[in-house]
């Protein structure tokens, strides 16, 4: 089974029922595979073919859902990319996956339009939302950049018939490495059904579902809401963004919502509200958190603003999309705990010397079944280091880099991070890659980067800051700096500055020391 | 006012914006030119709480009252015709 088969499925079997609500519009299934069938024929008709890279660099809408789709129908690999990416980030994704094809919009035309003048590969890129740019800008842009298709513009072509198998790529999905350059997880067609599979079985998803994803589609969380609510024939509510949660809740009970999945930011915002009572959500039968742990103040106070909702809290990282999840019954017994491995996949715990750990142990987290990556884009290193060899030849098995506990009967506790990877708002974040852009600004000479306790956040990113003598640069300078260069969730909300950073007797930073 | 747009723009570029001198109009959507992501709201409202001396209910944290510079002063300008002067 391929992923883009299981929603033509859906579109099949029920082409009048409504598919995606997004931007105050509604369309039905048959809606959107048109709009896919179209956008396929246009791509084909430029040239993407199997196995060539399609970059989405879209907010949640329409055009980002069928484009997604698009790619994998004409057995093509799409790439999402988070809209607040910044020029160069954006260029070394494009740069570094080769990719034939850009999706985008007029909005973000300031990124891209730099992004591509550092990029020779993509041929074409299709631009939702107005004008195609500015050519006097670019001289290479104009046979490059055309719009995105309208609704009714006819897309002449050959059908299409890829040939595509469950073992190519679906997707690559850039991930934050403790390295400091973006990594590109490769997912097979069979990856992602897997995942896919596994999740909206534990979940019991349903047809007669009405799902609100309010999570990027760039977040491999967000995404499967889609791949998900179009397995099933269910009805996804897109959400730009969480940025005004009482706009989101309006919407949430005006379209009788009944899944919602979220992160702990975005219930943290929630439950800030008062009146929430007043919205009318009783349709909600369903919470679903992952990304980081809710308190188990914040699950109290979750149920009982919604005690005819089930709570699932789950864990998972894009190499593998989820890893666990604890069954509601059990949250009352283990509040804190994320469960157990999901359906069709095995996990267990190992020491520094990969042995596999009994109950009551504390080690890390290995990962078996079809939903396992098959490594990083064109980075045989970075793969080797977390997919090893299985039991059966050939096979191979996830290292998470993540340290867990295990009870007596073997329910899992996060404990932290093997390396010092920084988790907040849910997302990664790559300390050296914020080091790395904090050190090219003028005057630094060295930079180390932590995450502290935040409420909201999770964690915070926190910058010490070395700076050449006789130089002087305030906290805003570095911020906006950062800001000019990194996703904004990865820019450091502190910012110290210090005289020299403890050094271990190698010479390497020790961030133990800092906080 | 124009005090009330000079000072948020001001604020924005110091703090939010993705960086450069980036030309904010009166009336441009926070949220479509991705000045401002979901935290950076939160933000931006705490710091119009502060500078301006008002407290946001939450059910004015919307779209028409935040999402440019022109909504911001509208939003304003209604808050204190409904505050009687003390």
């Amino acid at each position: 089974m391929l992923l883009h088969q299981l929603f033509e499925t859906s579109a099949r079997k029920l082409p009048g029922k409504t598919a995606l609500v997004c931007d105050g519009e509604r369309h039905s299934y048959a809606d959107i595979a048109s709009r896919v069938d179209q956008l396929a024929r246009l791509l084909h008709a430029r040239g993407v073919r199997r196995g060539d890279r399609v970059a989405l660099f879209l907010d949640n809408g329409l055009e980002m859902v069928a484009g997604v789709y698009a790619a994998l129908r004409l057995g093509a690999v799409f790439m999402p990319v988070n809209p607040l990416t910044k020029q160069d980030k954006l260029a070394y994704l494009l740069n570094d996956s080769r990719a034939s094809a850009l999706v985008t919009h007029a909005a973000l035309r300031g990124i891209w339009q730099e992004a591509l003048l550092a990029n020779a590969t993509v041929h074409t890129c299709l631009v939702a939302g107005g004008s195609t740019g500015d050519s006097g800008r670019a001289g290479a842009l104009p046979e490059r950049c055309l719009p995105y298709p309208g609704p009714h513009d006819a897309v002449e072509g050959p059908g299409i018939e890829p040939q595509t198998i469950d073992q190519d790529l679906a997707s690559i999905i850039y991930t934050s490495g403790s390295t400091g350059d973006a990594k590109g997880v490769m997912l097979t067609h069979l990856n992602m059904v897997s995942a896919a599979r596994s999740i909206s079985t534990y979940l019991g998803l349903r047809e007669d579902d009405i799902v609100l994803c309010a999570l990027p589609l760039a977040f491999d969380y967000g995404l499967y809401q889609v791949l998900m609510s179009f397995k099933l024939g269910a009805t996804l509510v897109l959400e730009r963004s969480f940025a005004f949660p009482v706009k989101v809740l309006e919407t949430m009970a005006r379209e009788r919502v009944t899944v919602f999945p979220g992160v702990p930011t975005m219930f943290t915002l929630l439950m800030n509200l008062k009146g929430l009572e007043s919205f009318g959500l009783s349709a909600l039968r369903m919470i679903t958190n992952t990304a980081a742990a809710l308190s188990e103040e914040h699950i109290r106070r979750l149920r009982a603003l919604f005690p005819q909702a089930t709570l699932f809290s789950m864990y998972g990282l894009t190499e593998c999309k989820r890893v666990t999840y604890l069954p509601p019954e059990q949250l009352n017994l283990r509040p804190t705990s994320v469960g157990r491995g999901m359906p069709n996949e095995e996990v267990w715990l190992v020491d520094e010397a990969g042995r596999r750990l009994p109950n009551g142990s504390t080690g890390e987290l290995v990962i078996r079944g079809s939903n396992v990556m098959r490594g990083y884009w064109e980075k045989p290193v970075e793969t080797a280091k977390c997919l090893k060899p299985g039991p059966i030849p050939g096979e191979m098995m996830l290292y998470s880099g993540d340290m867990f506990r295990t009870d007596e009967e073997g329910w899992l506790y996060f404990v932290g991070r093997k390396d010092d990877i920084i988790k907040s708002r849910g997302e990664k974040i790559s300390p050296r890659e914020v080091e790395n852009a904090i050190c090219s600004l003028q005057g630094v000479v060295d930079a180390a980067v932590i995450g502290v306790p935040d409420e909201l956040l999770g964690q915070a990113v926190k910058a010490f800051v070395v700076l050449k003598e006789g130089q002087a640069l305030n906290e805003r300078q570095v911020i906006r700096h950062c800001l000019a260069r990194l996703e904004n969730f990865m820019v450091p909300k502190y910012v110290e500055f210090v005289t020299e950073l403890p050094k271990t007797d190698t010479g390497k930073v020790r961030k133990k020391g800092l906080a | 006012m124009q005090d009330v747009k000079n000072k948020v723009r001001q604020f924005l570029r110091d703090n939010l914006v993705m960086g450069g001198d980036v030309a904010i109009a009166d009336g441009t959507s926070f949220m479509e030119a991705h000045i401002l992501d979901s935290t950076g709201f939160i933000e931006l409202i705490t710091f119009v709480e502060e500078t301006f001396g008002v407290a946001v209910d939450e059910e004015e944290m919307l779209p028409e009252n935040f999402d440019s510079l022109a909504n911001i002063d509208g939003y304003l300008a209604r808050k204190r015709a409904a505050k009687p002067a003390a």
